[in-house]
């Protein structure tokens, strides 16, 4: 284990934002050829602490040292040209410009010019040191999200980073993908670049780090090796400062089919075709699906189709085993369908308009929101309180801009206002993504409650954990058809994971 | 004479070029702001002030390049003060780039009452004359048409290709294109956006400075308040005509000069017996359907018009 200088030392670092305290006093240490996690639940302050380090935001108080040496980080510029790289949960990369025009993005140049032949070499060196490899001519556009995250690496590498921080880096990859990245941290490892893996994934944290620290409420709550006595449970009551809940599914028997697929062919706007082959699927009373698939292979489609959003290509969708003709959102909620989009702000609600509206926002035609073609206010007013109530929606006040409340809170409020009238079928897309452990937990507790009443649902989710947790069949997509769908009980990570990414080819079997 | 002879002679494609050159900096110069991601409305007020500028300081010193000079400074500053609202303070960029225009437009009137008083016959000067370049004016055809022009033309055809070579062969220029795009993934590769779309707002307020000199001090020699008429707004539609590139742009510039050389001759020949007016709006028509017919492929900086804030993101 690395006992130099640390390449890293913040002292003191306390950050605020208006009233509330983002950081407060946090010290922190990283040693060359050391990886440490930092965990933390959302909002306990892991990000805006590296983004400190980064130079995005400039600390209140405290001590920056590199090399044990005080220093001034004001800009971003300053913190690559002290070799701190950071890799941020969202790619920060130029969808429109090559691989190659990304990286050389911020770099001086040679004599006043693009340096083209140098990059190039420099990303072959890259690629043969840690296995990190691009086609520097593709747009990043047309890159997979785990390219975009080697591109982002690879920058960070480009400008010779010795401290190399890496915030949720595994939470858009496959576990395949998560593996290759694994190994390339580990040969960073012995090249001695520090590394900071910011991650909610337990698993992951505990098989990459040599080194745990636990922020809560912008402190650091805990700092421990990982000398493989930790456990999952100990790091999460750690995180949230009590023991999480962690919902179980308990085996139910299902009942009639509630939601049938038959000969389904989903349109794919992108290429302008309908996926290869049909789907055929059908979803019970009292049952999860589990649709599993790396993000990109017809999940969304599949989601938007079933809810009517989006015509088919071909094909039927049954409810309660009638056909439904011409589907749309509104004639497959008046059949009992209840559909939770992934992208909350964007498809799901309208940040400016107030929770009050957002709570009718599918329902504001009928009665008892409208009589008569005019709304009643009063009783939008009085079913969002109780709603806001019934699912904990913080802050309580029906009356503000439902995009100032948290994603976990925003979630909240979608499902409150979805499951009010007891759907018959939910569809519910990439449902924790971005909350933090407690949101998590309520939103697993609402589903399996949901679920024990009889309600058919098809949940979607690039995340394997909370599918194998949740589901009591898991579909895997790949390229707009269901190649794989087994009850869960036959379902390994490993084989899910091999099916996401290699379709059919990867043993057949199918139902 | 018919209407192909109006085009066959070189006289049709020098007049082209003349009135394609004010564009083509109009249109450089709103290619600059939008590649940093800023819509400069303010192109039209900046134009006005710069026609102004030029024409007042040409007249004062009798030097047509003081007056140059001048048109760009006031541009510049006037970029400068468009930089601080829509990119230090944030301000919506559309209502924020009227405003100045408009309120460039008044201050341009209410200069020139304070400094020509209201004479009937609007004061002139003696513009810039044509300078054949040796050699290459000799050329048959091309050479009058392109190489008989005015210094500052010359200036437009070097900044084409210059503008091209900035943006893609240069570090500032994938910087500038970057901030554009994506402001967040340029400061995290250590670009201050803030500062590259200040600046690229002082360019394009020099450049569109210029092209208000250009106007009265090379084509018309004379100030009128309707000098600019819109050619501003006209510049918007070229740079999404020429899709945000430097070459294009310049042809989609040159284009609409031809068809406005070609509706002035129309009207001059008599050979078509329409209302003027219709021929006046034949390059704003001819420019509508090249934008139809060029609506799919066009799409901008992904950055144009969001604002930039470090800490809030």
């Amino acid at each position: 284990m690395p006992t130099d200088t640390p390449i890293l030392s913040l002292a003191g670092i306390t950050k605020r934002f208006g009233g509330t305290t983002a950081n407060k006093a946090v010290d922190f240490d990283l040693a060359p050829g050391e990886i440490v996690g930092l965990l933390g639940e959302n909002g306990a302050g892991k990000t805006t602490l590296m983004n400190v380090v980064f130079g995005l935001y400039r600390p209140d108080e405290g001590i920056i040292r590199i090399d044990g040496q005080p220093v001034g980080i004001a800009t971003t510029a300053d913190a690559i040209a002290l070799g701190i790289g950071m890799v941020h949960q969202h790619s920060h990369a130029v969808a429109r410009h090559t691989v190659l025009e990304n990286l050389m993005t911020g770099l001086p140049g040679r004599k006043g010019l693009l340096d083209r032949r140098s990059a190039l070499r420099r990303l072959t060196e890259i690629g043969d040191a840690y296995g990190l490899r691009l086609d520097p001519d593709r747009p990043v556009g047309e890159l997979a999200v785990g390219e975009r995250q080697r591109l982002d690496i690879i920058r960070a590498l480009f400008r010779k980073a010795r401290v190399l921080i890496l915030d949720e880096p595994t939470s858009v990859l496959t576990p395949q993908e998560s593996e290759g990245l694994f190994s390339a941290l580990r040969a960073l490892r012995n090249d001695k670049v520090g590394i900071v893996f910011i991650s909610h994934k337990l698993n992951e944290v505990r098989a990459i780090t040599d080194r745990i620290v636990v922020m809560r409420r912008g402190e650091v709550v805990a700092d421990v090796p990982n000398d493989g006595k930790l456990t999952n449970v100990g790091l999460a009551s750690l995180m949230c400062g009590h023991e999480p809940e962690r919902v179980v599914r308990q085996p139910r028997q299902r009942g009639e089919a509630r939601l049938s697929l038959r000969g389904l062919r989903l349109t794919d706007t992108r290429h302008g075709g309908a996926a290869k082959a049909p789907i055929d699927l059908d979803i019970h009373a009292g049952e999860i699906v589990g649709i599993a698939g790396v993000s990109g292979n017809g999940q969304v489609r599949l989601a938007e189709t079933v809810a009517g959003v989006e015509a088919a290509a071909a094909g039927e969708i049954g409810l309660d085993g009638n056909i439904v003709r011409d589907p749309s959102p509104r004639r497959m909620q008046a059949h009992g369908l209840a559909y939770i989009p992934e992208d909350r702000i964007g498809a799901g609600l309208v940040g400016s308009m107030p929770v009050r509206e957002n709570m009718v926002l599918s329902r504001y035609v009928e009665a008892p929101f409208s009589r008569r073609g005019w709304l009643d206010w009063q009783a939008i007013l009085d079913f969002a309180r109780r709603q806001i109530a019934a699912y904990d929606v913080r802050p309580t006040d029906p009356h503000l801009p439902v995009g100032l409340l948290s994603g976990g809170n925003q979630q909240k409020a979608i499902i409150a206002r979805e499951l009010a009238f007891s759907p018959r079928v939910l569809v519910i897309a990439q449902p924790t993504r971005g909350l933090d452990v407690s949101a998590i937990a309520f939103v697993h507790r609402a589903l399996m409650n949901l679920r024990d009443e009889g309600c058919a649902i098809m949940l979607i989710s690039d995340d394997l954990d909370e599918i194998f947790q949740l589901s009591d069949r898991i579909a895997v997509m790949y390229e707009g058809e269901i190649v794989r769908d087994t009850p869960v009980e036959e379902a390994t990570v490993p084989t899910v994971g091999l099916a996401m990414t290699e379709g059919r080819m990867a043993g057949r079997n199918a139902a | 004479m018919s209407i192909v002879d109006l085009v066959l002679d070189t006289g049709f494609f020098a007049a082209a070029v003349r009135l394609a050159i004010p564009l083509l900096f109009g249109t450089l110069s709103e290619l600059t702001a939008e590649r940093s991601g800023v819509l400069n409305l303010g192109i039209e007020g900046m134009m006005l002030s710069g026609a102004l500028a030029g024409f007042g300081t040409a007249s004062a010193t009798g030097s047509l390049w003081l007056g140059v000079l001048a048109a760009i400074a006031i541009g510049m500053t006037i970029g400068a003060v468009m930089a601080v609202l829509v990119v230090n303070l944030r301000l919506d960029q559309t209502v924020t780039g009227l405003g100045v225009s408009l309120a460039a437009t008044g201050l341009v009137f209410y200069s020139y009452r304070l400094g020509f008083g209201e004479s009937s016959t609007p004061p002139s000067i003696t513009p810039f004359s044509t300078i054949p370049l040796p050699f290459l004016s000799d050329i048959p055809v091309i050479g009058q048409v392109f190489f008989n022009q005015y210094a500052l033309t010359y200036v437009a055809y070097l900044l084409v290709p210059a503008l091209a070579f900035f943006l893609y062969r240069t570090p500032a220029g994938l910087s500038l294109r970057t901030v554009g795009e994506n402001p967040q993934a340029a400061a995290a590769a250590g670009i201050d956006p803030i500062r590259a779309r200040i600046l690229a707002l002082v360019v394009a307020g020099g450049l569109a400075g210029l092209a208000g000199a250009y106007l009265n001090l090379a084509a018309f020699g004379s100030f009128t308040f309707g000098i600019v008429s819109g050619r501003g707004w006209i510049c918007l539609a070229l740079v999404v005509l020429g899709r945000w590139n430097p070459i294009a742009c310049a042809a989609a510039a040159v284009l609409f000069g031809a068809v406005d050389a070609f509706q002035l001759r129309l009207q001059a020949s008599g050979a078509v017996d329409l209302p003027y007016q219709l021929f006046l709006a034949l390059p704003y028509a001819a420019t509508l359907v090249a934008m139809i017919l060029n609506a799919k492929r066009a799409v901008g900086p992904a950055a144009l018009m969001q604002p930039y804030d470090a800490e809030h993101r």
